[in-house]
C-alpha cells in the first residue's frame, strides 16, 4: 500500500538560516502565562512582591498533562494577571519586573540513572514540543509501548523559519548528548533524524553524528511542505502508517523537534530549566531579520525593536511559520515556550486573490497529504451532512495548510476544515450519549 | 492596544493560482486557433468571436444584475465559454443563432444551475449541442477561402467515404470545418502552453485522443496514416484539450480523468463510425460530463491512515 504523499512547494524565504542566534538582554518585564503547553494550565506558586530568579519554579504542573513554568529573568512578582491565549481562553499569567541583575536560582543538575528518573527530570524541565505544538515532552516518552525508532525533526518545512536549523548547525553536540542519554535507558533500535534537502549545513552536521553513532540515521528529504508534519515525517522516514486516532507510539514510532532533544541534554548537564527560547524574527516589516535567544515571557515588541523595528507596518504578526502560525492581536503578546518563529508580514506577503466560487479543479483534494478531499467537506458542512465528514476523513486533518494555499478560488478551506472538525466531534459526542441514554 | 493587528486563520501565504489567472490562460491559449481561423476563414469569423463572446459576457452580467448576486464576469470565464462556443461554429453562422447560443451556455447551462463551477454539463459543448440539434449541421459548413471548391467535403465526411485527406492540410488547418477547430498546429501549440503552465494535466487529453486513435487503427486495418487523419480532422483536438478538461466538469483524480478520457473516445469514435452525425466528439464530452460525478465517487482519493471508524 503505497501512498504519495503530495504537498505543496512553498517559498522558501529562509534569510536567517546563515545568521547564528544573538542573545537578548533581560526587557524590563516578561508574561509568563501558565499555559504554554497542550494541556492543564500550571498552578502558580508565587505571590505578588516575592522575589525570583532566573529558573525560580512560578507555576508547577498540575495534573497529568501539564508543564511547569519558571522565571526568565530575576526580579520582582508584580501581578499574576489574566492572560488570553490564542485558543481562546483565560488563563493566569504571572508578571515579573527583571531587576537587571539576572541573577541565577539555586539549581543543579537532576539525578537520572533510570528511565523514571529520566522521564521524572524532563517533567521538571518544563519543556514541551519545541516545534511549534507544545506537547509536554515527558508525557511522549511515558509511554509503555515498545519503542523501534525515534525520529528528530529537522525538516522544518515552513517557509522563513531558521531556528531549528541553527539548533542542527551551532548545537549538533547536545543533539548528539542527548541520543546517548535517551539510548541508556529506552531500547530504542534506530535514531532517524529528518531534514529537508535545502540545509546542506545542518546536513553536514547530523552526519557527523551519524558516523559516530550507528544506531543513527539521516534522512534527506525532499523540500516539500509539509514535510515536518508528524504522520508525514513517520511515514517519509520509516514507511509507517499513523492510523486515524492512533499516535505515533502506536506504532513503535516516537517524533522530537530537534531543538526539544538538544534542551534535553542541556537540562540533564546544568538543570537549567525551559528559559529562553530562539527565535526566527522575520517577515517583509522587520527591519534586521535575525535569531534571537529572548527570555521566554519577553514581549514581541521587545523581540521587534531588538531587531530594529519595522521598516514598514506589518499588516499581520504571527507565533510560527506563514503556513501554520497563530496570528497576535497586539506587539504585547510574549514569546512562549514552543514560540519557534515570530513574523511581521507586510500587506503583500499576506495578500490573497479574489475569493470565486469553487470551480471543482481538485487542487486541494490533490494536494492534501493526507488524501482527504477539502472541497468535499466545505460542500458537505455546508449542507449540514455532519455524519458524512466522519467518512471523509476530516478527524485527519492536521490543518497544514496546503489546500488553502493553492485553491485558486481562495476558498478558506482550512477555516471550514477547523469548523467542520468541530461540527463532527460535537455530532459524535451527541450521538454517543444517546446511544448510552 | 491603539493598533490592533489583523487576525485570521492560517496559513496567511498565498500560491501563484487564481482562477481568474486559469482561465486567462486558456483565453491565451485558444488565441493561436482564433487566429488561424480568421486566416483560413477570413475577417466574419473574428466577427462571430466577438458576437459570442459579448453577448456570453453580458447575458452573465445581466442575469447578476437582475437577480442582485454579486458581478461575477471578471472571473472571466464567461469569456472561455463565448470564445470556446464560437471556435466551434462556422464562420456562415448566422449572427442571432450564434447569439441564441451565447445565452443558452450562459444562462441555461451555467446561471441556473448556480453560475460558475455549479453547472453539471460544460456550457459552451452544451450550446453547441443545442444549436446542432435546433439549427441543423451548421457546424461544419464553411471551407477555407483558399480552397477553389464551393462545396467540397469535410475531413470526417471525407474519411467516411473512404478517401484518407491529406495530413498536412489537416495539421495547416487547410480544410473544412467549424472557426477554431481546423488547424491542428495552432490548437497543439495552445494545448502545449496550457500543458506547461500546468492550467490542464496530460490525463484526459491523452487517454481521449489515444482511444480515438486506437480506435481508428483498428477500424481501418492498422492504416497509421488514416489513424492518424481521424485524429486530426473534426473537433478532436479542441475537444480533448479545451473543452473535456474544464475543472467544473470533469473529474479530479488523475485516474478518473483517464477514465474520462477513454469514455470521451470510445463514444466520439462510435458515433463517427457508426452514428448519424459525422462527428461525435461534443455528444462524448457531453455524455461523460453527466457521468463525473460517478466516475469521481469512484475515484476518490484514499484518505492516509485510513477513515475514522
Amino acid at each position: 500500500m503505497a501512498f504519495s504523499l503530495h504537498g505543496v512547494k512553498v517559498p522558501h524565504r529562509k534569510n536567517t538560516a546563515n545568521i547564528a542566534a544573538v542573545k537578548m538582554a533581560s526587557p524590563a518585564t516578561v508574561v509568563l502565562p501558565t499555559a504554554m503547553h497542550i494541556g492543564a494550565p500550571a498552578t502558580p506558586v508565587v505571590k505578588v512582591g516575592d522575589h525570583v530568579d532566573i529558573g525560580t519554579l512560578v507555576a508547577a504542573a498540575n495534573g497529568a498533562v501539564s508543564s511547569p513554568v519558571y522565571s526568565s529573568v530575576s526580579g520582582t512578582v508584580k501581578k499574576i494577571d489574566d492572560f488570553l491565549t490564542s485558543a481562546g481562553r483565560y488563563v493566569p499569567a504571572i508578571v515579573i519586573e527583571s531587576d537587571g541583575a539576572d541573577t541565577v536560582a539555586d539549581i543543579t543538575p537532576p539525578q537520572v540513572d533510570s528511565k523514571e528518573s529520566f522521564i521524572e527530570a524532563v517533567k521538571l524541565s518544563g519543556l514541551v514540543g519545541l516545534g511549534g505544538a507544545g506537547f509536554p515532552t515527558y508525557l511522549k516518552f511515558a509511554t509503555d509501548k515498545p519503542v523501534e525508532q525515534l525520529i528528530i525533526n529537522g525538516t522544518e518545512c515552513e517557509p522563513y523559519i531558521t531556528s531549528d536549523t541553527r539548533t542542527m548547525i551551532d548545537d549538533a553536540d547536545s543533539i548528539a548528548d542527548a541520543i546517548n542519554i535517551i539510548d541508556k535507558y529506552f531500547d530504542i533500535k534506530e535514531y532517524i533524524i529528518g531534514i529537508e534537502n535545502n540545509k546542506k549545513e545542518a546536513i553536514a552536521e547530523m552526519k557527523k553524528i551519524a558516523e559516530s553513532n550507528s544506531k543513527v540515521k539521516v534522512k534527506v528529504l525532499p523540500s516539500r511542505y509539509p514535510q515536518g508534519g508528524e504522520k508525514v515525517l513517520i511515514y517519509n522516514t520509516t514507511g509507517k502508517v499513523v492510523k486515524a486516532g492512533c499516535l505515533p507510539a502506536d506504532v513503535g514510532v516516537l517524533v522530537f523537534n530537534c531543538t526539544t532533544m538538544a534542551y534535553i541534554s542541556r537540562f540533564i548537564k546544568t538543570g537549567m530549566p525551559l528559559v529562553a527560547k530562539t527565535i526566527t524574527v522575520d517577515g517583509g516589516a522587520v527591519k534586521e531579520p535575525k535569531n534571537v535567544t529572548a527570555p521566554i515571557g519577553t514581549s514581541l515588541k521587545d523581540v521587534f525593536d531588538f531587531c530594529g523595528g519595522f521598516t514598514t507596518e506589518p499588516s499581520k504578526v504571527l507565533y510560527g511559520g506563514p503556513m501554520m502560525g497563530i496570528t497576535v492581536p497586539s506587539l504585547d503578546a510574549p514569546v512562549l515556550k514552543q514560540t519557534n518563529a515570530v513574523l511581521a508580514l507586510t500587506a503583500k506577503e499576506t495578500r490573497i486573490p479574489a475569493q470565486t466560487s469553487c470551480i471543482r479543479c481538485g487542487t486541494c483534494a490533490n494536494t492534501c497529504p493526507l488524501g482527504i478531499d477539502p472541497a468535499a467537506i466545505a460542500k458537505n458542512y455546508e449542507a449540514g451532512n455532519i455524519e458524512v465528514l466522519g467518512k471523509l476523513g476530516i478527524q485527519v486533518c492536521m490543518e497544514c495548510g496546503c489546500c488553502s494555499f493553492n485553491c485558486p478560488a481562495a476558498r478558506p478551506l482550512v477555516q471550514t476544515n477547523k469548523l467542520a472538525k468541530a461540527a463532527y466531534r460535537d455530532y459524535m459526542t451527541n450521538k454517543n450519549k444517546e446511544e448510552n441514554k | 492596544m491603539e493598533n490592533l493587528l489583523h487576525i485570521s486563520v492560517s496559513p496567511h501565504i498565498h500560491g501563484t493560482k487564481s482562477t481568474r489567472g486559469f482561465m486567462f490562460d486558456v483565453i491565451l491559449a485558444l488565441l493561436p486557433a482564433a487566429i488561424a481561423g480568421t486566416v483560413i476563414f477570413g475577417a466574419k469569423a473574428l466577427l462571430v468571436i466577438a458576437v459570442c463572446v459579448g453577448t456570453c459576457v453580458v447575458s452573465e452580467f445581466l442575469f447578476n444584475l437582475i437577480l442582485k448576486q454579486k458581478q461575477t464576469i471578471s472571473d472571466l470565464s464567461a469569456v472561455v465559454t463565448g470564445l470556446l462556443l464560437a471556435l466551434n461554429l462556422s464562420v456562415n453562422v448566422p449572427l442571432w443563432q450564434a447569439i441564441v447560443g451565447s445565452v443558452f451556455a450562459i444562462i441555461i447551462v451555467k446561471c441556473f444551475f448556480g453560475g460558475l463551477g455549479c453547472n453539471v454539463v460544460n456550457p459552451a459543448i452544451t450550446a453547441r449541442v443545442f444549436m446542432l440539434i435546433a439549427f441543423g449541421s451548421m457546424t461544419a459548413s464553411a471551407f477555407p477561402k483558399a480552397l477553389d471548391t464551393v462545396a467540397g467535403a469535410t475531413p470526417l465526411a471525407e474519411l467516411a467515404a473512404g478517401t484518407v485527406p491529406s495530413l498536412k492540410d489537416l495539421f495547416l488547418g487547410n480544410v473544412g470545418g467549424t472557426i477554431g477547430e481546423t488547424c491542428s498546429l495552432a490548437l497543439l501549440i495552445g494545448a502545449a502552453y496550457l500543458l506547461i503552465k500546468k492550467v490542464i494535466s496530460w490525463h484526459i487529453p491523452v487517454s481521449f485522443i489515444a482511444t480515438v486513435f486506437i480506435f481508428a487503427l483498428c477500424v481501418e486495418g492498422f492504416d497509421f496514416t488514416t489513424a492518424l487523419a481521424w485524429v486530426l480532422s473534426g473537433g478532436l483536438l479542441i475537444g480533448a484539450f479545451f473543452m473535456a478538461t474544464d475543472y467544473v466538469t470533469s473529474p479530479t483524480t488523475p485516474l478518473g480523468s483517464i477514465i474520462f478520457g477513454i469514455g470521451a473516445g470510445l463514444i466520439t469514435s462510435l458515433i463517427r463510425f457508426w452514428g448519424v452525425y459525422p462527428e461525435g466528439v461534443s455528444f462524448a464530452i457531453l455524455l461523460m460530463n453527466i457521468l463525473n460525478p460517478f466516475i469521481d465517487k469512484l475515484t476518490a482519493r484514499k484518505v492516509f491512515g485510513g477513515n475514522a471508524k
